[in-house]
C-alpha cells in the first residue's frame, strides 16, 4: 500500500530509511528525537526529501528521480498533530469541515453527524477550540482529519498532551475509528503499550531508521 | 467652522490617504507575510529598501519620485506616453509620496502578526486540502487581521500627515497637491492665517486621535472575535 524509500537531511540530523507498510493500522514507536515526526512530515507532503521515493497505492507521490512531488494539498494524507492545531479562528463545526469543504463530493465517505457521534462530541460544533479541554480538542482534531476522506491517516503522536486518565478515555476512540472506518492508519508515539492496543504491526524507529 | 479652502484640503487629504492606505494594503500584507514567514535571498535588502523612507529626511524620497516618475523621469515619461498618466504635480503623485512614507508602519505590525501565528496551522490546513494560497486566505490572514487593521490604520495616519515627500515631488497646489499639512503651512506664511492655521491644526489632532481610538477599537474588536480574549494566554 505504501512504500518509500526515503532519505533527509537537516543538520546533524539525517533520515534514511525503508519500508512497506500495509493496509489497517500500523505504529512506529521510538524515542523523541529518532525521526517520527519527521518521516509523517514527509509522508504527508509537508517537507521535501533529498533523495528518495514513495509509492502510495500505485501511485508515485515522490521520486527524486524523476522530479515528482504530489503537493501535500492533493496527496489526501491527513495528519493528527500532537496538539490538535485546531484553527482558533473557527468553531468547532466549521474546524470539523474544513477538509471535507475542500474535498470533491463523490470522494466524501462520512458526514458530520456520523463523525460527531462517532467522537461524541456532536454538542461542542458552536463551540471555539479555546472554549475546549485537551481531550475534547484531539476528538475535534481527529474528526476534521476523518471528515477530510483521507487515503491515509497519520496521527503524530495524538495522546502525547493528555494526561493517563485522559489517554484511557481517547483510546477506545482511536480504536473505534480504525475499525469502523478502515483507513489505513500510520500511528507514532513513544508509548509502546498505545501503539500495541491500536496497531496490527508495529515498528520500531531508531535514529532516523525503521526496524522491522 | 471651516472655510472653502480649509474644506479643500480637507477632502482632498482624505482623498490621498484613503487612496494611499488601499494601494499599501495588498502589498504590504504580502511584505509583511514574506518578511514573517519565508527566508529568501535578499531578504535584507528588502527589509532595508521597506524600512528606508522611515529613517531618512522625507525630502529625498520626494526628490527621488521626481527623478523617477516626474514626466522627464524614466518611468514618469514612460506612463505619460503609454497610459497618458501625469503623476508629477497631481493629486495622483501625491498619493504616491503618501504610500512610499507610510507604507513601512504597514509593514511592521503586519509582520508582527504574522510571526504570532502557528505556521503550523496553516501547514494543517494544506494536509487538509488547502493550496498555499488558500491557507494563507482562510487561516493566516484572518488571524493576523488585528495586526492588519492596525496597521492599516497607522499607514493612515500616516498618509494624513504627509508633508516632505509630497511637497518635493508634487508641490503645494491649492485643490490637487494642498493636503492638510501643506494647507497648514502655507495659512502659517499668509498675514492673517493664523486662524485658518490653528483650526487645520486641532482639526489634525482631532483626526489622529480618532484614528488611534479606531485603531484600538478595532482590533480588541478582531481580537474578541478570533477568540484571543477569552483565554489570553495561548494553548500549547
Amino acid at each position: 500500500m505504501l512504500s518509500f524509500d526515503l532519505e533527509f537531511r537537516r543538520g546533524e540530523f539525517r533520515l534514511h530509511t525503508t519500508a512497506d507498510i500495509g493496509a489497517g493500522a500500523t505504529g512506529i514507536c521510538g524515542p523523541s528525537g529518532c525521526g517520527k515526526s519527521t518521516l509523517l512530515a514527509l509522508i504527508a507532503g509537508l517537507l521535501r526529501v533529498d533523495r528518495g521515493s514513495m509509492i502510495f497505492d500505485g501511485e508515485t507521490l515522490v521520486d527524486t528521480a524523476t522530479r515528482v512531488f504530489v503537493p501535500a494539498w492533493q496527496r489526501h494524507v491527513a495528519l493528527v498533530f500532537q496538539d490538535g492545531q485546531l484553527f482558533p479562528h473557527l468553531s468547532v463545526e466549521d474546524n470539523l469541515l474544513y477538509g471535507y469543504r475542500r474535498r470533491a463530493p463523490q470522494a466524501r465517505r462520512f458526514e458530520l453527524k456520523q463523525v460527531a457521534d462517532l467522537l461524541e462530541i456532536g454538542s461542542l460544533l458552536a463551540r471555539r477550540p479555546a472554549q475546549l479541554s485537551g481531550g475534547e480538542r484531539q476528538r475535534v482534531a481527529l474528526g476534521r482529519a476523518l471528515l477530510y476522506s483521507p487515503r491515509l491517516l497519520l496521527l503524530d503522536e495524538p495522546l502525547a498532551s493528555l494526561d493517563d486518565r485522559l489517554k484511557q478515555q481517547i483510546l477506545p476512540f482511536l480504536k473505534r475509528v480504525k475499525d469502523e472506518t478502515a483507513i489505513p492508519m500510520l500511528y507514532v508515539s513513544h508509548t509502546r503499550s498505545e501503539v500495541d492496543y491500536l496497531a496490527g504491526r508495529t515498528l520500531a524507529m531508531e535514529a532516523g531508521r525503521l526496524l522491522g | 467652522m471651516l472655510s472653502p479652502d480649509e474644506w479643500q484640503a480637507l477632502r482632498l487629504s482624505a482623498k490621498v490617504a484613503l487612496c494611499a492606505t488601499l494601494l499599501c494594503l495588498p502589498l504590504g500584507t504580502f511584505a509583511g507575510w514574506l518578511l514573517a514567514r519565508r527566508e529568501f535571498r535578499g531578504k535584507l535588502l528588502l527589509e532595508t529598501v521597506v524600512q528606508l523612507p522611515m529613517v531618512l529626511p522625507p525630502v529625498v524620497p520626494g526628490y527621488a519620485l521626481l527623478m523617477l516618475l516626474g514626466t522627464r523621469g524614466p518611468v514618469g515619461h514612460w506612463l505619460e506616453q503609454t497610459f497618458g498618466i501625469v503623476l508629477a504635480f497631481t493629486w495622483k503623485g501625491a498619493v504616491i509620496a503618501s504610500a512610499v512614507m507610510a507604507f513601512p508602519l504597514l509593514v511592521q505590525p503586519v509582520r508582527v502578526a504574522f510571526r504570532i501565528v502557528d505556521a503550523r496551522l496553516e501547514q494543517a490546513a494544506t494536509t487538509l486540502g488547502a493550496t498555499p494560497w488558500n491557507a494563507f486566505l482562510t487561516v493566516a490572514l484572518p488571524l493576523a487581521l488585528p495586526g492588519v487593521l492596525a496597521g492599516a490604520i497607522l499607514c493612515f495616519s500616516r498618509s494624513l500627515g504627509e508633508f516632505g515627500a509630497t511637497m518635493a515631488f508634487v508641490g503645494n497646489i491649492p485643490g490637487e497637491t494642498r493636503t492638510l499639512p501643506l494647507a497648514i503651512y502655507s495659512f502659517m506664511h499668509v498675514p492673517d492665517g493664523e486662524g485658518a492655521a490653528l483650526r487645520l491644526a486641532a482639526l489634525s489632532i482631532a483626526l489622529a486621535v480618532i484614528a488611534l481610538a479606531a485603531s484600538h477599537w478595532m482590533t480588541r474588536r478582531a481580537e474578541r472575535r478570533l477568540g484571543y480574549l477569552d483565554h489570553p494566554a495561548p494553548r500549547a
